[in-house]
């Protein structure tokens, strides 16, 4: 394994943390959208604050991350990409400062009205950044970045990215119903987790089939990638699919935290799938994690800025979020 | 890009010096002091929107790194990401702290709470540290050989601490705690000045007012010998500000006026002979480089630089002066020290002052270097994207940042509302409670 694998291995780990935890805060926000009027969904509303208000700022700095690991690590395929997919870039971006600014400003809203508006921004843009950013994937794992295909396609709405983006939705859905569920059940709101417990079982099984289907018309629209996936990915993809089956026998037997881990391991694998389904491909098809890589002595800067991280950032984050589950630390 | 960072700026100030404010009030509130406790929760929870903001507009940032500026990230990204990465690190530690933080009110013990804002005050140096060795390093690149146009070599530490950043750093430090500082007196010296007066406004005005004293006089020092280092390492942005023509031995300073067509027009000279020589190199007879050692097209645009330069440097100056008015009231009339209206109108417009000179100044710097964006190395238009959507990007960015500052505007104007209604922990506006009141 060279250097710029390292990195890009590091890279891709931070991909996933930011599927899962920000995927979750999505996913909350999807909720948020669909917990129906002022009144009825005001329990709704009042957990997903609540379960996502300390945590989403964290959760949100992965992605900044990425960007960092990918204009540092791969400085020329940062900017063939960013050239390539500016529009879906410009509406994710478009979609983070809509959601990040309704949900902040929700909270302290003065009257219904305005706490209604700024909910709405919040929660539909929670929908819409997960679908471009599953469309950005798309386009590079179906192989169209950077190959000039730019000029005679919408490189971000072919087969592959319309399934990267549905299947980000769904799953950022699934992880967020399960995760809810488990926090009100935790608060006890028997009904209320009851209500979400449902709701994971729908998501569960429209993103398992939106997976699974999904996978078809990648043969012919993304080849390279199918095969990385039938080869290289295949383990993963089927620990995804094993932990997802397991999440819905925790989710009936009400072993929630249980069923928490594993959906958390389903998202991850599916991820990390495809990850190691276009390795050694950084822009499938037309530039290896080896050529785009920058200076050696950047990316050996970078692993050591990984390392500094893992062992600043860790011990923060598992406080953050023991305080987030329990309510205290350390009394 | 220019707007996207003139805002994320002035939030990034407040990230970098509230903690810091927060924790004095904090612990002071430790000690007993109610009304302390009670503005350090207020402010946790500003901080926590204000951070929210910066934390989205920050990201807005970084992809505008690829969307416009693919040119310079495609050739350089590997020599200054590092620094990018390192700060990624530090606002991550910030992000969670401040988490901890505000979540953390009534739910963890006092001592263990207060500590939970150091390493925001920790992080927010470092943060702020890398993102300005970035900018730095475009004023004075390094940590590199570029052999036929292609980087090689590259020495990311060479590149962080490039000679720019110590000045440059404590200049922008010194900055966020003057903005910040500032902003936060001014708006408790308003309220004081319509009627709200307690013990709440006292500390709302007298804490940030302490930290943005103890900088601001440093603040032209530190100033000042950046503009030496300009001097030598960038002499066609010093001229510039100057706004020298030709070069020339005992140059004098010069405020005002307009340029045009090589000489000032309606200036005003302080009769010191070779003031600017004494200024830029220590010696009243020293020779400035000229405009014209350059040729035109390597010229930045002078009337920007220069206006904004001697914008902030004269905001600066009051400022000084108002500090040294506060200085000397609290030492000899600390009894009757806010009975001087005059002193707290000063107070109250020097959040705005302070906000107009960090952002003179700012431009000042990128301004002063064009049409460099990495200085000597890229021209801005060879870095800049070449797509077509550029200017519907811009209107779409500044219709997004208009809407968000309203709205954040009147939020935190409701919430500060709400506060003086007498309200504490500001129910959400949906919560059932709330929905049955306003039912009722």
């Amino acid at each position: 394994m060279s250097t710029a694998d390292l990195v890009a291995a590091v890279m891709f780990a931070a991909i996933t943390l930011y599927a899962v935890f920000a995927g979750a805060d999505f996913g909350s926000g999807m909720w948020d959208l669909l917990a129906g009027d002022a009144r009825k969904g005001a329990k709704t509303r009042r957990l997903i604050d609540h379960a996502i208000g300390p945590v989403w700022e964290a959760n949100h700095v992965w992605l900044i991350f990425v960007l960092v690991f990918l204009w540092t690590g791969f400085p020329r395929p940062f900017g063939q990409i960013m050239r390539d997919l500016a529009i879906p870039f410009w509406l994710v971006g478009l979609g983070i400062v809509m959601r990040g600014a309704g949900f902040a400003f929700r909270k302290f809203t003065p009257d219904i009205r305005s706490a209604r508006l700024a909910g709405i921004v919040f929660a539909s843009s929670s929908v819409l950044t997960p679908f471009f950013l599953g469309t950005i994937a798309g386009a590079i794992a179906s192989g169209r970045v950077g190959t000039g295909q730019v000029d005679t396609e919408v490189i971000w709405l072919s087969p592959t990215s319309l399934v990267g983006g549905a299947l980000a939705v769904g799953t950022c859905a699934f992880l967020a119903a399960v995760f809810l569920t488990e926090e009100a059940n935790r608060r006890g709101d028997v009904e209320l987790a009851e209500e979400l417990r449902l709701k994971a079982f729908i998501t569960a099984a429209l993103t398992g089939a939106v997976a699974l289907i999904g996978i078809i018309p990648l043969r012919s629209d993304a080849p390279t990638l199918f095969d990385g996936l039938t080869a290289r990915g295949a383990p993963e993809i089927a620990l995804s699919v094993v932990a997802g089956l397991a999440t819905l026998f925790f989710l009936r037997r009400r072993e929630l935290r249980l069923a928490r881990i594993s959906a958390v391991f389903a998202v991850a694998a599916i991820v990390l799938g495809w990850g190691f389904g276009q390795y050694p491909w950084i822009l499938v098809d037309t530039v290896t994690i080896e050529d785009g890589a920058g200076n050696s002595a950047t990316l050996f800067a970078l692993l050591v800025a990984s390392l500094i991280a893992v062992i600043i950032i860790t011990p923060a984050l598992v406080m953050l979020y023991r305080l987030a589950d329990t309510d205290r630390l350390g009394q | 890009m220019a707007l996207s960072l003139g805002a994320h700026i002035i939030l990034a100030c407040f990230g970098m010096a509230m903690p810091a404010m927060i924790y004095v009030l904090h612990r002071k509130g430790i000690n007993g002091d109610e009304a302390a406790l009670e503005l350090a929760k207020r402010w946790s929870k500003i901080a926590g929107v204000l951070f929210a903001i910066g934390a989205v507009s920050g990201t807005i940032l970084s992809f505008e790194m690829g969307l416009l500026w693919p040119g310079l990230m495609e050739k350089y990204g590997d020599v200054l990401g590092t620094a990018f990465a390192l700060e990624g690190i530090s606002f991550f530690v910030e992000a969670i702290f401040l988490g901890i933080y505000v979540y953390g009110w009534d739910r963890l013990p006092p001592k263990k709470h207060i500590l939970m804002l150091l390493p925001m005050v920790l992080a927010g140096i470092a943060g702020s540290f890398f993102v300005v060795s970035v900018n730095a390093w475009m004023n004075a690149p390094t940590g590199f050989t570029e052999v036929d146009g292609v980087v090689v070599d590259v020495d990311p530490l060479a590149a962080i601490f490039n000679s720019a950043v110590p000045l440059q750093f404590l200049h922008m430090f010194f900055a966020a705690y003057m903005v910040a500082g500032f902003t936060l007196a001014s708006i408790y010296a308003v309220g004081w000045l319509r009627g709200r007066r307690g013990r709440l406004q006292e500390l709302g005005i007298l804490v940030p007012l302490a930290f943005a004293a103890f900088v601001t006089p440093l603040q032209p020092v530190v100033g000042h010998f950046a503009g030496q280092r300009i001097a030598d390492d960038q002499p066609i942005k010093l001229a510039a500000i100057e706004g020298l023509a030709e070069t020339e031995s005992s140059v004098p300073t010069v405020l005002g006026g307009i340029y045009r067509d090589g000489e000032l027009v309606g200036e005003i000279t302080v009769p010191i002979e070779g003031l600017a020589s004494f200024l830029a190199q220590n010696s009243f007879d020293a020779e400035i480089v000229g405009l014209d050692a350059v040729p035109e097209e390597d010229q930045p645009p002078v009337n920007i630089v220069r206006f904004s330069f001697q914008i902030m440097v004269g905001i600066g100056t009051a400022l000084v002066g108002l500090v040294a008015v506060a200085a000397w009231r609290w030492r000899k009339r600390r009894d009757t020290f806010f009975d001087s209206a005059w002193m707290l109108r000063g107070i109250a417009l020097s959040g705005v002052a302070a906000i107009v000179a960090m952002e003179t100044g700012w431009i000042t710097t990128e301004v002063g270097r064009q049409p460099w964006i990495v200085h000597g190395l890229m021209r801005t238009e060879e870095a800049i994207t070449d797509g077509g959507w550029v200017w519907y990007s811009l209107i779409g960015l500044i219709f997004v940042y208009l809407l968000m500052g309203v709205a954040g505007l009147a939020v935190l104007r409701s919430m500060s509302r709400r506060w003086a209604a007498g309200e504490k922990d500001l129910e959400s506006p949906y919560g059932p409670a709330a929905l049955e009141t306003s039912a009722a």
